[in-house]
């Protein structure tokens, strides 16, 4: 097993302070950009990096996510490319660890063997599949385990206590516990329930316990952070990446400190926390 | 290597909802709860008399059936082989077999107490059977259709919003079908507690492609009855359009393991297979989209492509599990027509027998223009008139007067 994420949480305990956990999609606008807005996420305060895997078809994500796939698409990123980005992002940073995202098919049509074994040697640490629940365990999750790299399960607030033990199971570096029913960009759960929820799965297992969707500003990060291991910051940050990019769509001497603003200020609301 | 030959054809999907390495349920977590209660539901459902009992009052009394099967003399004489006849599905209530399934879906989930309903549609015709039965049943209705879609099937649109539905177009993507699934779906995760998501086809998670399978069956087992009433024994061929496959699946799967029954399915060819079309197992591999995996067209990253066909129900880069087994195992063989081919089906039927096909259809009707003369005169060759052209007149229209392309 990669250790970087158990590693990572371990000192974060040390420090007494959970994760800030940063999404932003693969290519988006374009490759270059992408990798240099990744790098400077450490610096800026990130704990963990979650990057999208572009798709065409993301069905767990509202508007915002799915434009920024598409705007990595047009700009030619595919699965290959973000690999290679992982392995550049580690050429200079051997320490964050890094949780691709995604949906299953480009895997999949990349060969799941292939793709365990290149993600590993880039330097991937985690996946997040999102169209593969524990039904579907033999597809990737289980050779991943094989191959070494966590597979981080996503539960919701409609998984119960008689499904969370299955949920767990081949789960490992963290859990990610989806705050509301929805897609991502939508309201956020107030902190009180979110604090119950983390309970409620603190019960079943020991794993760390990170909370996502919904988090827009330094305050409700801070909120979170204060119920769960970590919090999750997507939108947002995709959204400032997006706010900083010319009329044609094109990135600008703007866009990376856009976005390490939003992670600075979003980190320091996280660290703020206990 | 060669496959291996199951001893029935009809004994999928297992208990994972797999038929051979297709199906499956490829869904986000927070749907799964309750597509594992929609599971128990349904096969309660499929247990009781009473839940059948009710189905047949309404099949009979509301859809209008047994569909007739017409011989289509005309027709027959027209091509000079095979003796047609046609299943006559678009004379069910609302037009389409599409009711047939959205009968038993509502049935189920009135009985997990669901009120909100949810459903894609691409000719519309999915979604104004879904809006009829929530009118029927007092539930709310919300249909997704591409924006596209919106504007080509304008006569469904309206009915819908007759029927008291609420018709929310579809902006992202390809702006058609699969993009009005993927809407669909997003809606779900985000009202799951008090939706019931009504698929039209089947296609989607496990286990909507069985359940969809059973609810169109009525279609292939009144045909064998009807059959065996007219000319005293089985069809000798079975034709069918595919946009996901629910009407083909629904004629075909009662006679899967009667060997003599030759089945043809229809794949819309668009433009041509060499250029953009909607023919996921003649241009497609396997892969995992909308919660099961299948035959989908995409490029070698694994991105899903635009499809394109002149039929909006057609308009779709996947199609049904089930369909992507048969035809891996050979039971089935699946041709595609071209939109041009589909306009000359749509006009030959209209002119020789008086009934106007829908588009969907209408690329059935293409081929047995091509295999009805290579058959026999004692050929009993069956075609699923799975809808009535009523939505397509004004496209169509447009089209013959060259007004567009
Ligand atoms: C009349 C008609 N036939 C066929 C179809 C295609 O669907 P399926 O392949 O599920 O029968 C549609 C879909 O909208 C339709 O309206």
């Amino acid at each position: 097993m990669t250790i970087r994420i158990d590693a990572r949480f371990a000192q974060l305990k040390k420090e007494n302070r959970s994760a800030f956990v940063t999404f932003l999609m693969a290519g988006d606008p374009d490759p270059v950009t992408s990798l240099e807005v990744i790098k400077a996420l450490p610096k800026a305060g990130a704990d963990i990096i979650e990057i999208g895997m572009p798709f065409t078809d993301p069905m767990a994500d509202g508007p915002s996510i799915q434009a920024a796939g598409l705007r990595a698409l047009k700009a030619g990123m595919t699965l290959k490319k973000t690999l290679a980005m992982v392995r550049d992002f580690r050429k200079a940073d051997d320490a964050t660890p890094i949780v691709l995202m995604g949906y299953y098919n480009p895997i999949y049509i990349y060969g799941v063997d292939r793709f365990l074994a290149d993600a590993k040697s880039a330097g991937v640490d985690g996946l997040i599949v999102v169209d593969l629940p524990p039904e579907e365990d033999s597809e990737l999750c289980v050779p991943a385990m094989k191959a070494g790299l966590n597979f981080i399960r996503l539960a919701t607030p409609t998984t119960d206590d008689k499904r969370l033990p299955a949920v767990l199971a081949n789960t490992s570096g963290f859990v990610y516990y989806v705050s509301v029913t929805g897609i991502t960009g939508s309201a956020s759960a107030d902190s009180r329930a979110v604090g119950e929820a983390v309970a409620r799965i603190k019960r079943h297992t020991a794993l760390p316990v990170c909370v996502g969707f919904g988090i827009r500003t330094p305050e409700a990060a801070r909120a979170i952070a204060g119920e769960a291991d970590g919090a999750v910051v997507g939108t947002a940050l995709v959204d400032a990446l997006r706010g900083s990019l010319d009329s044609s769509g094109k990135a600008t001497v703007k866009t990376v400190t856009a976005v390490t603003e939003l992670t600075a200020a979003l980190a320091a609301g996280v660290r703020g926390t206990r | 290597m060669s496959q291996l030959r199951p001893n029935s054809y009809r004994s999928g999907p297992d208990e994972r909802g797999h038929f051979g390495i297709f199906g499956g349920r490829f869904v986000a977590e927070t749907l799964m709860p309750l597509i594992l209660d929609l599971e128990k539901a349904y096969a309660e459902a499929k247990a009781d008399p009473a839940f059948h009992a009710e189905m047949n009052g309404y099949l009979k009394n509301y859809v209008g059936r047994p569909s007739p099967l017409y011989f289509a003399e005309r027709l027959t004489e027209h091509l000079g082989g095979a003796k047609i006849y046609l299943k006559r599905e678009e004379l069910n209530h609302t037009g389409s077999h599409k009711v047939n399934n959205v009968l038993g879906q509502l049935m189920v989930a009135r009985r997990m107490g669901k009120k909100r309903i949810i459903a894609e549609t691409g000719a519309g015709q999915h979604g104004v059977a879904t809006a009829t039965l929530c009118a029927r049943f007092g539930l709310e209705c919300f249909v997704y259709m591409g924006a596209v879609d919106v504007e080509r099937q304008q006569p469904n649109v309206i009915r819908m919003e007759m029927l008291g539905a609420k018709v929310i177009p579809v902006q992202s993507g390809s702006r058609t079908l699969k993009d009005a699934m993927n809407e669909a779906l997003r809606d779900w995760v985000t009202n799951v507690h008090n939706t019931f998501y009504c698929i039209g086809t089947v296609a989607g998670p496990h286990p909507y492609p069985m359940m969809v399978r059973d609810f169109q069956s009525v279609i292939g087992e009144e045909t064998r009855k009807q059959m065996q009433e007219t000319e005293g024994r089985l069809p000798d061929s079975l034709v069918a359009c595919i946009g996901g496959g629910s009407n083909a699946m629904g004629l075909f799967h009662p006679f899967l393991d009667d060997p003599s029954v030759e089945m043809f399915g229809v794949e819309a060819a668009g433009h041509g297979l060499t250029q953009l079309h909607a023919a996921s197992l003649a241009g497609g591999r396997p892969g995992v989209l909308h919660g099961n995996r299948t035959y989908l067209l995409m490029d070698d990253d694994g991105q899903i492509q635009d499809a394109h066909s002149i039929s909006a129900g057609l308009d779709y880069p996947g199609i049904g599990p089930e369909h992507s087994w048969l035809h891996d195992v050979g039971r089935v063989k699946y041709l595609s027509a071209t939109d041009a081919e589909a306009l000359e089906g749509f006009q030959l039927l209209s002119r020789l027998e008086g009934i106007i096909p829908a588009l969907e259809p209408a690329h059935a009707i293409a081929k047995v223009m091509e295999l009805a003369p290579q058959r026999p005169k004692d050929h009993l060759m069956v075609v699923n008139l799975s809808g009535r052209g009523d939505k397509d007149v004004p496209q169509v229209g447009d089209i013959l007067r060259g007004k567009t392309k």
